[in-house]
């Protein structure tokens, strides 16, 4: 395993050297000590490596991931696994505004809650959330799917495309073009699936479907989960 | 974008260390707001005493003897503390009134920064480090304070623009964001003869405060009442005689976490502010809500209190 001491040897050497990381690196396993809420720790990793950062992060934690593996032992800032491609980004703390906003692909995972515009204009990135969720997530959210294990904030799902949005818990308020939906068993299928990648012991009998009610965009069949 | 750091202590014996545990997260915070900086430092009353902080661009002419000449005019003790561009003049709390009065006359230049029992604000344009240095805010000693570091978009980079803004006795605001209706709101509050100074518009939002308190709200009223009142982006931080508060805005897109442990509750823009503070790594960390009003004081409970939509 390499250990890498972000105070000491700074941010630019630490991306530098995850960037040069090629497809069949023997050096698979990473250890980011002293994070210190830095911003754009790990970002733009394009390798089948785990990261795992010590500590809390700041701005744009693992974003544009692709393959890679980034697992943080403490919280993140604003914009954690943006644009995300593919791979996995695990948090075991909470996440600030707009996680996995706008992602592409993978795993996102986060173990305590996520704040407002979590998933905001995602496209196919799978998002599961141990606790709850603020307002406006999944604002026009293309497609993908949103778990959140307890409860979302104001305006979940507003002016929502063709993402699937499961919440066990309550839905403080519906933003515009958002309904409920019914949980069909294929549904639950997928659910089961991801509440186990999520590593989340709920059942996916206790959760709500929400999704696009399909009336502010032009509806084209051939998008239809 | 600005940053914001606030510190509330609750073990006393921390006291000695707030000026050099502000500075630290103060500094932290200068790739938010490297144009201006500003800190509110709460410290110790004189009973029957008041403190005038204020500031002057020619230091040397204005606070001249400018003690004595107050002193001869006001006819009570009055005492001074030279600090780089500012000063602190103590002096008797029924004589305040009387004393601004006659300051704007003999050193009609000379700005007041903070009328208080407790608070000093101190705020100056430059690197938030020079800022802290040239008023020795490391060696400041107090129960709390709150800190601004600015990046300017609504107005110029002046003294006068930096954070924070004194909204009435022992109380001050620092404000991270953008407030849109402030043109408006500054006129409707100059018809209400309440006395606005510049372009900014924090200090319009400092003003509002202000003259919903003198209008009988409570600062926890005014607070609410900001959230349908001030159109725009932010979180605010407001210093009060024996604590602070916390409120964002409904959309709440400029960021804030908070901190406590047995010693302290501690406000940053980012987590990166707290990281050096004393048994972070296993504080409770969190972000404030949107639209909700937290305050800690030294004498009550702490409260957050949900403004209904």
């Amino acid at each position: 395993m390499q250990t890498f001491d972000l105070e000491a040897q700074g941010l630019r050497a630490l991306n530098s050297t995850l960037h040069a990381q090629a497809d069949n690196t023997d050096q698979t396993h990473w250890e980011i000590v002293n994070p210190k809420g830095s911003h754009a720790i790990a970002v733009g990793l394009d390798a089948p490596i785990e990261v795992n950062i010590k500590g809390s992060t700041g701005y744009y934690c693992a974003g544009m991931n692709k393959q890679a593996t980034v697992h943080v032992h403490g919280s993140v800032g604003p914009g954690t696994a943006e644009n995300m491609m593919s791979g996995t980004v695990i948090v075991e703390g909470d996440a600030s505004q707009y996680a996995g906003a706008t992602g592409h692909g993978g795993t996102l995972v986060i173990k305590g809650n996520a704040s407002s515009r979590c998933g905001i204009s995602m496209k196919g990135i799978d998002i599961i959330v141990h606790g709850n969720i603020g307002h406006m997530s999944a604002f026009m959210a293309q497609s993908g799917n949103l778990v959140v294990c307890g409860d979302a904030g104001e305006a979940l799902g507003d002016s929502l495309y063709e993402a699937r949005l499961f919440v066990r818990g309550s839905v403080k308020s519906l933003g515009a073009d958002c309904i409920e939906k019914e949980m069909r068993p294929e549904h639950i299928a997928i659910l089961e699936e991801l509440l186990e990648r999520g590593g989340c012991d709920a059942k996916a009998s206790e959760f709500k479907r929400y999704g696009s009610a399909r009336q502010l965009y032009n509806f084209n069949i051939d998008n239809a989960y | 974008m600005c940053g914001i750091v606030g510190l509330f202590l609750k073990d006393t014996a921390l006291e000695p260390k707030l000026g050099d545990m502000l500075t630290d997260m103060l500094i932290t915070m200068t790739d938010r707001g490297p144009d201006s900086a500003g800190i509110a430092i709460y410290g110790y009353e004189t009973t029957g005493n008041a403190k005038l902080t204020v500031q002057s661009n020619t230091p040397d002419i204005d606070f001249d003897k400018l003690d004595n000449d107050l002193r001869k005019r006001v006819k009570g003790k009055v005492s001074m503390d030279i600090k780089d561009t500012h000063a602190v003049l103590s002096l008797q709390a029924d004589q305040v009134k009387d004393a601004r009065e006659i300051l704007s006359e003999i050193r009609p230049d000379v700005r007041v920064m903070s009328h208080g029992t407790t608070v000093e604000i101190y705020k100056e344009v430059g690197l938030p480090k020079n800022v802290a240095e040239r008023f020795d805010i490391r060696k400041m000693s107090g129960t709390h304070g709150i800190g601004h570091t600015r990046m300017a978009t609504e107005s110029a980079v002046t003294t006068m623009g930096a954070h924070p803004f004194n909204t009435g006795i022992d109380q001050c605001l620092v404000h991270n964001g953008s407030l849109s209706n402030h043109n408006s709101l500054r006129r409707k509050l100059r018809r209400r003869g309440v006395h606005i100074e510049t372009e900014n518009d924090t200090e319009v939002g400092a003003a509002y405060l202000t003259w919903r308190m003198q209008t009988g709200s409570t600062l926890g009223e005014a607070l609410t009442s900001s959230l349908d009142d001030l159109d725009g982006f932010f979180t605010f931080v407001v210093g009060t005689k024996d604590g602070f508060g916390v409120v964002r805005d409904p959309i709440a897109c400029k960021p804030a976490v908070m901190a406590e442990t047995d010693q302290y509750v501690a406000f940053g823009s980012e987590y990166r502010a707290l990281v050096n503070l004393p048994g972070i790594d296993t504080a409770k960390v969190w972000e404030p809500e949107p639209a909700t009003v937290y305050f800690w004081s030294h004498n009550a409970a702490p409260t957050a209190q949900e403004k209904a939509a």
